[in-house]
């Protein structure tokens, strides 16, 4: 052993703790790294604001959940209708309530359904799987082709299939969508019987064990095919009804997005280079466009994230649309904050992941 | 007189025109190397490595079209720096596009545009392509923007190197940092891995000269190369390209609006405004005895005439 780094075992590593060095250099070195953890620390602090916000506006809803809840005869009686307050703990004043929803939420408490008399946390466990499943196979189904579309759309510029795609976003972006739920739903299952009914599967198979709460997933990873395809069937319509919107959008973004970069020095000289045309579009061309393409996909994805109220009630979908809606007409207040929870939590997710991505591709950002 | 539609890159030509490219590569890859062999006489002062002759442009405009160059005729030699003068619009930009066959959809061209002996002009797409980037490259005005800020150096410089000479990754990286070497990029191996906009200004066209220069072309059109550039570190590019010119035997197509740059390293000097070549000779003697109007004009117009 050398003297010097005896010496710096014997000061307990002052100048370079060895047991820090590794990631301080990590963190130091990439700027990915720092630039992560920076988006993951904020991400945090702002979940901590979407609490507050939340239970401040539950309470601030004009209505009275003891109302809500007991009965009628029971309102009556000042005496059960205290002791309901005290045993909620709702004659306490807001920040002690809201103290104490803090301090439960740390243990994954999120209160008791007063309809369904369930933990909150379990109804979500089961209807945040349901709507991730809709909202993830309509977003990627989305990007897919809206983004062909849009790079189509832009390379034929004001030709014929220009004019045709621009129709067929702008139908895309106009058409309601509970009537396209509602049409599709006549036209596929009652008129032509191609597509199975409501749900999430077939009424004669039981949901596939429980892995990621995704039917389709759960039913491929236990190898139970025929759950799988039934699961994959009932999943087709809601998704293919929720994708001509986010189709519409993504398409109208790609195509402007394109054009754009498309008159950059840097794409005029890519073609100097003599690069064939596939290069210069996948590798020069896309990679600019797809940033603010990225940004509007993760806001697509969070709104059908955060619950398609109507196409989960048309297509009797038990996602977090459907929980919401039964929620705030009950007045369930704690499912109420939970479904709150839930989308603060995803639009969080989902934006931080739109930050890493952006991070990931555009070098300029890592460093901001 | 040929007419020419010239291909539209921005259309859906870059995809389509695609499919079939890869079959047909190896086989411009081939004629290429024999135009590549016939290089040997780049000694001779009077070879015209690439001659525009009579050249006409037509844009698509408002109401029909708009005629943009009138009959340009130029020659470059090789080892020499043609400087290409004239105020914004007068087509000298058009011009260097014109050569690699960049023109914007919907161009109409007619006359030659002869790179050892090949029109240019009438050369298929696919042809053209393969020429483009290695025997005729271009570098542009800023590079700010003309480097892709997603893209590494090393991607940037690699890519054509890859597709053109065939190189390996390897090979193509060592190549990339002896290119960065030989511009004066400082460690020029951990350059490759690094952003754009990590790089001042006059790093960043230093680097686009080594990404134009990279695949050895015989000419090099250099799209107002400094004007985007602090006048302190005009100096140093344009000593890097005139170096660089000697050395390599290119011939250079410098357009510039700036007499001062084209009094610094050209050799010729062409004058051109509204879309005509108005003047062409030696730079001293276009610079001195100017017999135009409109060269005296400009150079009456250079706040450091006396210098001249």
């Amino acid at each position: 052993m050398s003297p010097r780094s005896a010496a710096s075992e014997a000061t307990g590593g002052r100048l370079r703790p060895p047991a820090r060095g590794p990631r301080a250099g990590l963190l130091r070195r990439h700027p990915l790294a720092r630039f992560l953890l920076r988006r993951t620390l904020t991400a945090a602090l702002l979940a901590l604001g979407v609490t507050l916000v939340t239970f401040v506006l539950t309470n601030l809803v004009p209505g009275d959940p003891a109302a809500a809840n007991l009965g009628q005869r029971a309102i009556g009686d000042p005496a059960i209708v205290a002791q309901f307050r005290h045993q909620h703990g709702l004659d306490k004043p807001l920040p002690v309530q809201y103290a104490t929803y803090l301090g439960n939420l740390f243990h994954g408490d999120l209160g008791e359904s007063q309809q369904s008399h369930q933990p909150v946390l379990t109804d979500l466990g089961t209807a945040v799987p349901a709507t991730l499943e809709l909202a993830g196979a309509a977003i990627v189904v989305s990007l897919v082709v809206g983004v062909a579309f849009g790079v189509v759309a832009a390379l034929r510029r004001d030709r014929f299939t220009d004019q045709l795609l621009r129709v067929v976003s702008l139908l895309g972006v106009s058409v309601p969508t509970f009537w396209l739920a509602l049409l599709a739903f006549y036209l596929f299952f009652y008129k032509f019987g191609i597509a199975p009914g409501s749900g999430r599967i077939a009424p004669e198979f039981a949901p596939p064990p429980d892995v990621t709460g995704l039917y389709t997933v759960d039913a491929a990873l236990a190898g139970q095919w025929p759950v799988f395809w039934s699961a994959v069937g009932h999943l087709m319509l809601p998704a293919l009804v929720l994708t001509a919107y986010t189709v519409g959008l993504l398409t109208r973004f790609t195509r402007s997005a394109v054009l754009e970069v498309l008159g950059q020095d840097y794409v005029r000289a890519a073609r100097a280079k003599g690069l064939p045309g596939r290069t210069v579009l996948f590798h020069y061309v896309l990679r600019a466009a797809l940033v603010p393409v990225i940004t509007v996909a993760g806001l697509a994805f969070g709104a059908l994230l955060s619950g398609t109220v109507l196409v989960e009630s048309i297509f009797a979908w038990p996602g977090l649309g459907a929980y919401a809606y039964r929620s705030a007409t009950t007045l369930d207040l704690p499912a109420v904050m939970g479904v709150g929870l839930v989308v603060g939590i995803v639009y969080l997710t989902v934006n931080l992941a739109v930050d890493v991505l952006y991070g990931l591709i555009d070098p300029r950002v890592r460093v901001q | 007189m040929t007419t020419t539609e010239t291909p539209e890159e921005a259309g859906g030509g870059t995809a389509a025109a695609d499919s079939g490219i890869a079959a047909a590569d190896s086989g411009t890859a081939a004629n290429e190397g024999g135009i590549a062999a016939t290089g040997g006489g780049t000694a001779e002062k009077g070879a015209a490595v690439l001659e525009i002759s009579g050249l006409t442009l037509d844009l698509p405009a408002e109401d029909g079209t708009k005629r943009i160059l009138h009959g340009v005729d130029l020659t470059l030699r090789p080892g020499r720096i043609h400087g290409l003068a004239g105020e914004s619009g007068s087509g000298k930009t058009m011009t260097g596009f014109a050569v690699l066959g960049l023109l914007p959809p919907g161009a109409r061209t007619t006359g030659r545009i002869a790179f050892e002996g090949t029109d240019l002009l009438t050369l298929p797409p696919r042809q053209l392509g393969a020429l483009r980037g290695r025997a005729v490259s271009m570098m542009f005005q800023d590079p700010s923007t003309s480097l892709h800020p997603m893209l590494t150096i090393g991607r940037q410089l690699t890519d054509h190197l890859r597709h053109h000479l065939k190189l390996d990754r390897k090979a193509a990286r060592a190549r990339a940092a002896e290119l960065l070497g030989q511009v004066r990029i400082p460690n020029p191996l951990e350059a490759l891995g690094r952003y754009p906009h990590q790089f001042s200004g006059g790093m960043r066209q230093r680097i686009a000269i080594a990404i134009a220069l990279a695949c050895e072309p015989k000419v090099l059109i250099a799209d107002e190369p400094t004007t985007a550039l602090d006048v302190t570190v005009q100096a140093g590019v344009l000593r890097l390209l005139r170096g660089l010119c000697d050395d390599l035997g290119l011939a250079v197509l410098l357009v510039t609006h700036d007499l001062g740059v084209m009094s610094a390293i050209a050799d010729e000097v062409s004058v051109m405004r509204h879309g005509r070549v108005v003047e062409t000779g030696p730079r001293g003697r276009v610079l001195t005895e100017p017999h135009h109007e409109y060269t005296r004009t400009l150079l009456d117009a250079l706040p450091g005439r006396s210098t001249v």
